[in-house]
């Protein structure tokens, strides 16, 4: 039995900054009323233009430009079809998911098996020598702040600006909105966008540092998962982080278990992160009413302006 | 001196103009009425004054300017508010929230929390900031939108069937609190189909028919009835009720006890009463006081303890909607599209819903269909329901005909008992006078008829006897003879739940 218990914690922060990149801008989307099931597309098309344009520039940061940017792209699609053409929302969703694989596979044809630039660890001053502490907060690259900066960020966003209770007002009751004048379409639009953007950096995260490469289907249904956080967190922003981190710790823990030759067959601790995953949804659902309450009221409602 | 003039307004939707060539102006300080019944163009005109129509022809001038309004920001800045009908809240959000996001460059939280109570103590209109806004009673909630109008110091109050969903009490305050803003030099538009409130309450109305102006009135010098006339365009007739002859009771609730399902609902707690063959009982109360949970109890989407509902000699609290449908027992609930009837289906279509069984419009999982046909076809022929055809969606049907409809396929089926929820809500006064009468010969048939209303006046007009729904529990019925509106009043606001 050789798990440290420090190296585990951190790893495990790097294996759910993906997740949590990706749920923090799928909880904009879902909390201004937009259901989008595309998550895994954008950010397998976020991993690989990532990749392509760090490998190309020379640059990580680069490539996290151009993920976002190519995150947001694709969701736009998505944004005009639901927004503006009025489709289905879960069926446009699933749609992108299925598109982002299959562009993603097509692009990344020719880069499989080349190194990307590495990313440089942020430097605590030093910092990262103390013990325990150190390895776990201030041993990380420059992507895990930021993802924790983010959340800080949406909280904030949330909870005491106007633009955030607008956001807040739309999701709740769209007609309402449309009542009192706010633009529901374009605002929803803006955060489709800002959701894709992220779900691209979660991309890039996977494949420019924590594997670090391309290969076909990599993202293997983080996209997924960092929906249902969104949902175990209850819209609420810290608890993503609980959540994500939760997830990456059990994900940890199996590849640890795995590689320590544990008596169990690879498939079950395969399956655990999901089944945990399963298992906090149904008793975060259990309670109806507390569900309800915190679930935006127009969440994957079609808005039509009937002036 | 004038406040708003509106001259030669027209707006045209895809086969059907909403607004012909509407002029008529509004004076500072005075309390205007807009008639009409549902469909006449009200609520257009008023969405056009408020920015969120543009009309294609014609021109407003407020204050002597012009006035071109082309999103309801503009329209608040130049002074306009309006509380809507269906208001325009969010239930998760608190008062406070739900405030700053109807005004325009809103102070911080904690000042407008403080504008809000002081505004509220000088209105009479007590309201607490901090509270989400879907524990709110409907009346209070109405508060809310009012207190957001008077924040931005409104010219021209915009008021669209403000008592609708009121307690009498309520209504009152609320006039109260209209009249002082009216002597401060506020104008407000009034629009309502409750035609004794306009003679109260408002100096001049003016009276709109599919869509043009068909004469401006001084409500003080008209009874109730000439303005309904001038409204309808014909001679109206109150439905008549025969001698009341009660038979046994057919429909028994015992100590009815019954969790809400909904975050925001009321549950219901030990209701108990008889309705007899022959009676129409009516049960009044505010939205939002039981009358959901009630309705779902009665027809068994929602199943309770079995010994609690009794239909003649059977207890059915376990049994679901198909069986209770077999005993006897139909309803029609209070959302015509959607929950009544399903808006893409056809109108044959719909009577398998409901008549799927009793009418045996089909055998071995198999639909009949010419059954089906022609039993819409009889329910579009007896309950006047104006369709081009059977075969029409109910979507494309006007409000007053589907209700009609909903109410013939029941009707119909002959029940034993009928319970209806909110009957006439949003019909107009032709169809609702219709569905009333149908109702009455229905009870006169022998059948035990319950209807749950927020209308006083239907109630008081058909019921024979009257009981009230308030948080849950419901007072002693009591004959609806020589009740007032007064003491029905009382009863709604709680005080006097036997």
């Amino acid at each position: 039995m050789d798990i440290s218990v420090v190296s585990l914690i951190a790893s495990l922060i790097v294996a759910a900054t993906p997740i949590l990149l990706a749920a923090t801008g799928e909880l904009i989307v879902e909390k201004s009323g937009v259901l989008n099931l595309g998550v895994e597309g954008m950010m397998i098309m976020g991993a690989i233009c990532g990749f392509i344009a760090a490998v190309n520039s020379g640059s990580p940061f680069v490539g996290f430009c151009i993920a976002a940017i190519s995150g947001a792209i694709l969701s736009l699609l998505f944004a005009i079809l639901t927004q503006y053409l009025l489709a289905n929302q879960v069926a446009s969703g699933l749609a992108l998911t299925l598109f982002g694989l299959g562009l993603a596979a097509l692009l990344g044809h020719s880069y499989s098996g080349i190194k990307p630039p590495s990313s440089p660890k942020f430097e605590w001053f030093g910092m990262s020598d103390i013990s325990i502490i150190g390895p776990i907060i201030f041993n990380h690259d420059l992507m895990v702040y930021f993802s924790v900066f983010l959340v800080l960020i949406v909280w904030i966003f949330l909870k005491f600006t106007r633009a955030g209770l607008i956001l807040r007002a739309v999701g709740e009751n769209h007609d309402a909105a449309h009542a009192l004048g706010y633009k529901v379409i374009r605002i929803r639009v803006l955060a489709i966008m800002f959701g894709g953007a992220c779900a691209g950096l979660g991309g890039a995260y996977l494949s420019l540092i924590r594997v670090p490469q391309w290969t076909e289907g990599m993202t293997a249904g983080a996209g997924w998962i960092a929906l249902a956080i969104v949902v175990f967190a209850s819209w609420k922003p810290w608890r993503l982080i609980l959540g994500a981190y939760l997830f990456g710790g059990v994900t940890i823990l199996q590849l640890n278990l795995q590689a320590n030759g544990f008596a169990i067959p690879v498939s079950y601790l395969s399956m655990a992160p999901y089944l945990v995953t399963i298992v906090v949804l149904v008793i975060m659902s259990a309670d109806r009413t507390r569900a309800s309450v915190n679930a935006p009221a127009s969440l994957g409602k079609i808005f039509h302006a009937s002036s | 001196m004038t406040l708003i003039r509106l001259d030669n307004l027209t707006k045209a939707y895809p086969g059907v103009i909403a607004n012909d060539d509407i002029s008529f102006e509004v004076d500072k300080g005075e309390i205007h009425a807009l008639l009409g019944e549902n469909g006449a163009g009200k609520s257009t005109l008023v969405k056009m004054i408020y920015g969120l129509v543009q009309p294609d022809f014609g021109m407003m001038r407020l204050e002597g300017k012009g006035f071109t309004p082309t999103e309801p920001r503009t329209a608040r800045l130049a002074g306009i508010a309006m509380v809507f009908q269906h208001f325009s809240l969010f239930e998760a959000l608190s008062v406070t929230e739900n405030i700053a996001l109807g005004m325009e460059n809103p102070p911080s939280l904690i000042i407008l929390s403080d504008k809000i109570r002081k505004v509220s103590s000088k209105y009479g209109l007590s309201l607490d900031p901090k509270r989400l806004v879907g524990d709110l009673s409907v009346g209070e909630r109405q508060r809310v939108e009012i207190i957001r109008c008077l924040l931005q110091d409104p010219k021209l109050l915009i008021m669209d069937e403000p008592t609708s969903v009121l307690t009498p009490q309520e209504v009152e305050t609320l006039f109260l609190t209209l009249r002082r803003l009216r002597d401060e030099g506020t104008s407000i538009l009034y629009i309502s189909h409750k035609l004794e409130e306009i003679k109260v309450l408002c100096e001049r109305a003016t009276i709109l028919r599919r869509g043009k102006v068909i004469g401006t009135c001084v409500p003080k010098n008209e009874t109730a009835k000439s303005m309904a006339e001038m409204m309808v365009g014909s001679k109206l007739k109150s439905p008549k009720k025969s001698k009341a002859n009660f038979g046994m009771p057919v429909l028994e609730v015992d100590e009815l006890t019954l969790k809400s399902l909904d975050p925001f609902g009321t549950s219901l707690k030990n209701v108990s009463f008889n309705l007899r063959s022959g009676e129409v009982m009516g049960v009044a109360g505010v939205a939002g006081n039981g009358q959901d949970e009630l309705m779902f109890a009665l027809s068994g989407e929602t199943l309770t303890d079995k010994n609690s509902i009794k239909l003649e000699n059977e207890f059915i609290g376990q049994s679901n909607p198909v069986q209770r449908r077999l005993l006897g027992l139909l309803t029609a609930p209070e959302e015509r599209l959607g929950h009544a009837a399903a808006p893409e289906m056809t109108l044959a279509e719909n009577t398998l819903l409901t008549g799927f069984q009793r009418q045996k419009l089909g055998r071995r999982g198999f639909l009949n269909k010419s059954g089906a046909i022609a039993f819409a076809e009889k329910i579009v022929q007896k309950f006047d329901v104006r369709t081009p055809s059977v075969r029409n969606g109910a979507k494309s049907l006007s409000g007053g005909n589907l209700q009609k409809f909903v109410i013939g396929r029941e009707i119909l089926q002959s029940p034993r008992v009928f319970v209806v929820n909110q009957p006439t809500w949003g019909v107009d006064a032709a169809a609702a006078a219709f569905i009333r009468q149908a109702l009455l010969e229905l009870a006169e048939g022998g059948a035990g008829v319950l209807v749950i209303s927020q209308d006083l006046d239907e109630l008081m007009e058909i019921s024979d006897s009257f009981m009230v729904l308030s948080e849950g529990k419901v007072s002693k019925p009591r004959p609806a003879k020589g009740i007032t509106i007064e003491e029905i009043g009382l009863m709604m606001g709680g005080t006097e739940i036997a």
